[in-house]
C-alpha cells in the first residue's frame, strides 16, 4: 500500500459518514484501536549521527525495517534512541525517502554499497524514484556488466567450464559460438575460414585467362574452361565442408527455427545451393543461362567470413539501423535524376547523333555528372545542355554531400535513441508493474483477511490473533473501511477467480437465478466454513473454489440430485457452527474437514431453516456471529431476514 | 496558480473554530501540507486541488473508480467553491464528521447528497451519487454487480426517507427518516475515533 495516503485515511473513514444514510445492512464496528499516544519523536543514531524524525513519518512504509517492529531491535533502552551501526550518509537517503516518498540515488557512492543499505533497510530497489531510476539502472548494469567481464576472462582462462551433464548439443552450439573455448573448436573455425578463402579465390580464378595449349591461332579461355575438372573438385570439397557445418550448427542449435530464420544462416543456404541446382540441372542450352546466373551466387560465400569478422557485423548492424536515412538519400538523388535527365534530354532532342536518346538514356548521364564521375561517354552539345549540365553537376555535389553527414549523425542519434527508449519502455513497465502489485496487493490483503476470519468479533483474544495475521493498525482501519462499503453497497469485493466463476455460473443454461443461487451458497459456504476454521481457511477455499468451478459447469440435474443427498448432514454442520468455535477448534475443524470432504456443494435450503428461526442457540456471541455469516452468503434479496438477525 | 502557497489561520483560531485540540490540529496539518508524495506530478503545498483529492481516494480504494465520488466529496468539502480544499474546510468538514452532533452529521451527508445544493434532493442525484459509490466496488464483486443495482437502492432509499411521495427528499425528512432508524443511529459513533 502507498504511504503517506496513511495520513489521509483518517478524511477517508471520516468522509465514510457519507454512506451511513444510504447502507442497508448495518455497519461493522470500527477496530478497537489503542489511544493514540499523539505524535512523537524518534530519535535514530547511526553510528553516532543522529537523526530525528516523527514516529509517524517512519509507520508511512509498514513493510520496511523501520516502519515495523524490526527497528526494536535496535532499541537501546539506555539512551532511548535506535542504534543503527552503518553509513550514515547513506542513511541520509534512507530517511529523507520517508519523507518525501521518493528514493534518490548519491551520485558519488558506490552503487554496490547503496544497494547493501537498499537491502538492510528492507528497501526494494524498485523504489528509487523516477529522478534517479535511469542513472541507478546505468550503473548497476554497468557494475553487472563489468563484473561478468571479469568472470568470463577468469573462466576463459581457466579453460572450458561446462556445466556438467551437458548433451553434445549443447556443447557442440557452444564449440560453434565461442571458437575459443576448445581446440577442436578452433580449428574447424580456421578451416572454415580457410576453405571460405579457397572458395572466393577459385571463384575469381577461374574467369582470368589462361593460356590454352599450343593451338593455332592461340586461344585464351578462362582458366575454369581450362581445367574444368579441377575446379569442380574444389568447388565440391568446398560445398561439402559448408554443407557439413550447416548441419552441425541446424542439429546443435538451442531453438531451430530461430536459427533458419537468422541471417547468417541464410547466407549458408545461399552459398551452397546454387551447387545443389546445379547438379540438378541438365546441361542443355536454353538452362545454361539460368544456371550460369546461379554461379553469381557463389560470391556470396565471402559474407560468411562475418562470423569471423565482428567489424563486418557491425557494418551490417549499422546500415540495417540506418535504413531510412538510406532510404532517403536513394529517394532525393531519384528525384533529381529524374529531374535532370528529363531536362536534359529534352535540352539535346534536336541535336543529330545524340547521346540523349531517351529519357533513360540520359539517366546514365545524369548519374555519371552528379557523382561527379564524368565519364564522358555522354557529352552535351547544345548550349541549352552545357547550362543543364553544369547545374546537374553542382546540385550533385550539394545533393551527395548534404545527407552523408547527416546519415552519420542520425546514425549515432538513433542509435542512443533506441537504447533509451528502449530503457524508458522497461521503465514504464516495471512502474506499471510496482503499482498493479501494489493495488492487487491492497486487494489481495482485503481477500486474505476476510478469508482468515476477521470479519468475526474482535472479541476472543489468543485464538483470534493465532489465526488472523497480525495487521498494522492502518491496515486494519483501512480494512474496516472497505468492509463499510461493502456494507453499504450490499456486494462483496472478490478476486477474478470467483468472480469470473459466478459470472460463468450466471451465463449457464435459462435457469440463471437457481444456478447464481447454487453457486452463491458455495461461495457463501466457503466464506461460512473458512471463517469459522481460519487456518485452513486457504486450502477449504481453494477445495472449494475448486468444485464450485466444477459444479458450474456440471448439468442442473446433477445439482438437483446432488443437493438432495446432501440434505441430511447440513444440519449438522449449522449445529457444529453454532458450538463455540473457539474452544473445540481442532474438533471443528476435523468435523468441518470431514464435511466439507463430502460435500461439493451446499444445499439450497441449507440457509433457511437457520433463517427461520429466528433465535438460535447458543451464546449471544456464537448466534451473533452465525447469523452474520450467513448474512455473507444470503444475498440482499431477503432484507427483512437481515434485519431479524440484526435485533 | 501552483505558486501561491496559502497559509492556514493561526493555531489557537483553528483550535477554537473546531472541536480538534492542538496536537489533533497538528498532526492533521503534517499529513495536508504533504498530500502528493507519491505521484509524479507538482503538487501546490498549502491547498487540495480535485486531482490530487481524487488520486489520494482512488490510492483506498484500487478496485473500483472512485474519481466520481471523491468529486462529489471534494464539493462537499470546498464550501466556498473556489476549486481547491484549504487547511480550514478540511478541518472545518472533520470536524463536523468526527466530531459533530448526530444532527450536524446527517446535514453534512444531506449536503453531499444535494448536488446542486437547493435544499432538495431528487432521485437523478441520489441516482448520481449511488452510481458513484457503486463505482468504487469495482468489476469484481460478489454478488455479481448488476445494472440497475443503483437504481434498485435508490428506490428504497426513496421509499424510506420520502414520507410525503413527492419524488424530493427535504431536509427534515430526510433528518427524520433517519432518526427513526437505528442502525443509522447506531453507525454514526463508528467514526469518533479515527484521530
Amino acid at each position: 500500500m502507498a504511504a503517506g495516503v496513511a495520513t489521509w485515511l483518517p478524511f477517508a473513514r471520516a468522509a465514510a459518514v457519507g454512506w451511513l444514510p444510504l447502507a442497508q445492512q448495518p455497519l461493522p464496528p470500527a477496530p478497537g484501536v489503542k489511544a493514540s499516544r499523539g505524535d512523537e519523536v524518534l530519535v535514530v543514531n547511526v553510528s553516532g549521527r543522529r537523526f530525528e524524525t516523527w514516529k509517524n513519518t517512519l509507520d508511512r512504509y509498514p513493510d520496511t525495517l523501520l516502519g515495523s517492529s524490526e527497528k526494536e531491535f535496535f532499541y537501546d533502552a539506555d539512551s532511548g534512541e535506535y542504534f543503527f551501526d552503518r553509513d550514515p550518509d547513506m542513511f541520509r537517503h534512507v530517511l529523507n525517502f520517508y519523507r518525501t516518498g521518493r528514493l534518490h540515488c548519491p551520485r558519488q557512492e558506490c552503487i554496490q554499497a547503496f544497494d547493501e543499505e537498499l537491502a538492510f533497510y528492507g528497501l526494494v530497489p524498485e523504489l528509487v524514484g523516477d529522478c534517479c531510476l535511469e542513472e541507478y539502472r546505468d550503473r548497476k548494469k554497468e557494475n553487472a556488466e563489468r563484473l561478468a567481464e571479469d568472470e568470463e576472462a577468469e573462466q576463459a582462462g581457466d579453460g572450458p567450464a561446462l556445466p556438467a551433464g551437458s548433451s553434445l548439443r549443447q556443447r557442440l552450439w557452444r564449440a560453434f559460438e565461442n571458437p575459443h573455448t576448445s581446440t577442436a573448436a578452433l580449428v574447424f573455425y580456421y578451416v572454415t575460414g580457410f576453405f571460405i578463402a579457397v572458395s572466393v579465390i577459385a571463384n575469381v580464378v577461374e574467369t582470368i585467362p589462361c593460356r590454352g595449349p599450343a593451338r593455332r591461332p592461340p586461344r585464351e579461355q578462362p582458366c575454369g574452361d581450362r581445367f574444368p575438372l579441377a575446379f569442380f573438385c574444389m568447388d565440391t570439397a568446398c560445398v561439402l565442408i559448408f554443407t557439413g557445418e550447416y548441419l552441425l550448427r541446424l542439429f546443435a542449435a538451442p531453438s531451430r527455427c530461430r536459427f533458419l530464420r537468422s541471417v547468417m544462416s541464410l547466407i549458408d543456404v545461399v552459398a551452397i545451393l546454387p551447387y545443389y541446382i546445379g547438379l540438378f540441372v541438365p546441361k542443355n542450352e536454353d538452362v545454361s543461362g539460368a544456371f550460369v546466373t546461379l554461379r553469381v551466387f557463389r560470391v556470396f560465400r565471402i559474407f560468411k567470413f562475418s562470423r569471423h569478422s565482428q567489424g563486418l557485423r557491425i557494418l551490417g548492424y549499422t546500415l540495417k539501423s540506418c535504413a531510412s536515412e538510406l532510404g532517403f538519400l536513394l529517394f532525393s538523388l531519384t528525384m533529381a535524376i529524374i529531374i535532370f535527365a528529363t531536362v536534359m534530354f529534352y535540352a539535346e532532342k534536336g541535336t543529330n547523333k545524340t547521346n540523349f536518346t531517351s529519357i533513360p538514356a540520359a539517366f546514365w548521364y545524369t548519374i555519371v555528372t552528379m557523382t561527379t564521375l564524368g565519364y564522358g561517354d555522354m557529352v552535351p552539345s547544345t548550349i541549352a545542355g552545357k547550362i543543364f549540365g553544369s547545374i546537374c553537376s553542382l546540385s550533385g555535389v550539394l545533393v551527395i554531400a548534404l545527407p552523408v553527414p547527416v546519415i552519420v549523425s542520425n546514425f549515432s542519434r538513433i542509435y542512443h535513441q533506441n537504447q533509451r527508449a528502449d530503457k524508458r519502455r522497461a521503465q514504464q513497465k516495471v512502474r506499471l508493474a510496482r503499482i498493479r502489485l501494489a493495488k492487487s496487493g491492497t486487494t489481495n490483503a482485503f481477500l486474505q483477511y476476510k478469508q482468515n476470519g476477521g470479519l468475526e468479533d474482535s472479541g476472543s483474544g489468543e485464538e483470534q490473533a493465532l489465526c488472523v495475521r497480525n495487521r498494522s493498525a492502518f491496515e486494519q482501519q483501512h480494512h474496516h473501511l472497505l468492509h463499510c462499503l461493502e456494507k453499504t453497497t450490499c456486494h462483496e469485493f472478490t478476486d477474478e477467480l470467483t468472480f469470473s466463476e459466478a459470472l460463468g455460473a450466471v451465463s449457464l443454461g435459462g435457469r440463471t437465478s437457481r444456478s447464481t443461487s447454487v453457486s452463491s451458497q458455495a461461495v457463501g459456504s466457503s466464506s461460512l466454513l473458512s471463517s469459522c476454521c481460519p487456518r485452513r481457511a486457504k486450502r477449504r477455499a481453494i477445495r472449494l473454489a475448486n468444485s464450485t468451478a466444477s459444479v458450474s459447469r456440471g448439468s442442473m440435474q446433477e445439482l438437483d440430485t446432488l443437493a438432495g443427498l446432501r440434505r441430511s448432514p447440513a444440519p449438522q454442520s449449522r449445529s457444529s457452527l453454532n458450538a463455540k468455535p473457539h474452544d473445540s477448534l481442532d474438533l471443528n475443524c476435523d468435523s468441518r474437514d470431514f464435511v466439507a470432504a463430502i460435500i461439493s456443494i451446499p444445499t439450497p435450503p441449507a440457509n433457511t431453516p437457520d433463517e427461520s428461526q429466528p433465535s438460535s442457540p447458543g451464546g449471544g456471541g456464537g448466534a451473533s456471529s452465525t447469523l452474520r455469516n450467513s448474512s455473507l452468503g444470503t444475498p440482499c434479496l431477503l432484507p427483512e431476514t437481515v434485519k431479524i438477525s440484526s435485533l | 496558480m501552483a505558486t501561491v502557497r496559502h497559509r492556514p489561520e493561526a493555531l489557537e483560531l483553528l483550535e477554537a473554530q473546531s472541536k480538534f485540540t492542538k496536537k489533533e490540529l497538528q498532526i492533521l496539518y503534517r499529513g495536508f501540507k504533504n498530500p502528493c508524495p507519491l505521484s509524479h506530478q507538482e503538487c501546490p503545498s498549502g491547498v487540495v486541488n480535485e486531482e490530487t483529492f481524487k488520486e489520494i481516494y482512488s490510492q483506498f480504494f484500487p478496485q473500483g473508480d472512485s474519481t466520481t465520488y471523491a468529486h462529489f466529496l471534494f464539493n462537499a468539502f470546498d464550501t466556498d467553491h473556489n476549486g481547491a480544499v484549504s487547511f480550514e474546510d478540511f478541518i472545518k468538514g472533520l470536524s463536523i464528521l468526527l466530531r459533530g452532533t448526530v444532527q450536524e452529521k446527517l446535514n453534512w451527508a444531506f449536503n453531499l447528497y444535494d448536488i446542486n445544493k437547493d435544499g432538495y434532493i431528487t432521485k437523478e442525484e441520489m441516482l448520481d451519487i449511488m452510481k458513484a459509490i457503486y463505482d468504487m466496488m469495482g468489476k469484481c464483486t460478489y454478488p455479481v454487480l448488476k445494472e440497475d443495482a443503483p437504481r434498485q437502492h435508490v428506490e428504497t432509499f426513496f421509499q424510506k426517507m420520502d414520507k410525503n411521495k413527492d419524488g424530493v427528499v427535504t431536509i427534515d425528512e430526510f433528518i427524520e427518516s433517519c432518526q427513526k432508524d437505528e442502525n443509522i443511529m447506531r453507525s454514526m459513533q463508528l467514526f469518533e475515533n479515527v484521530i
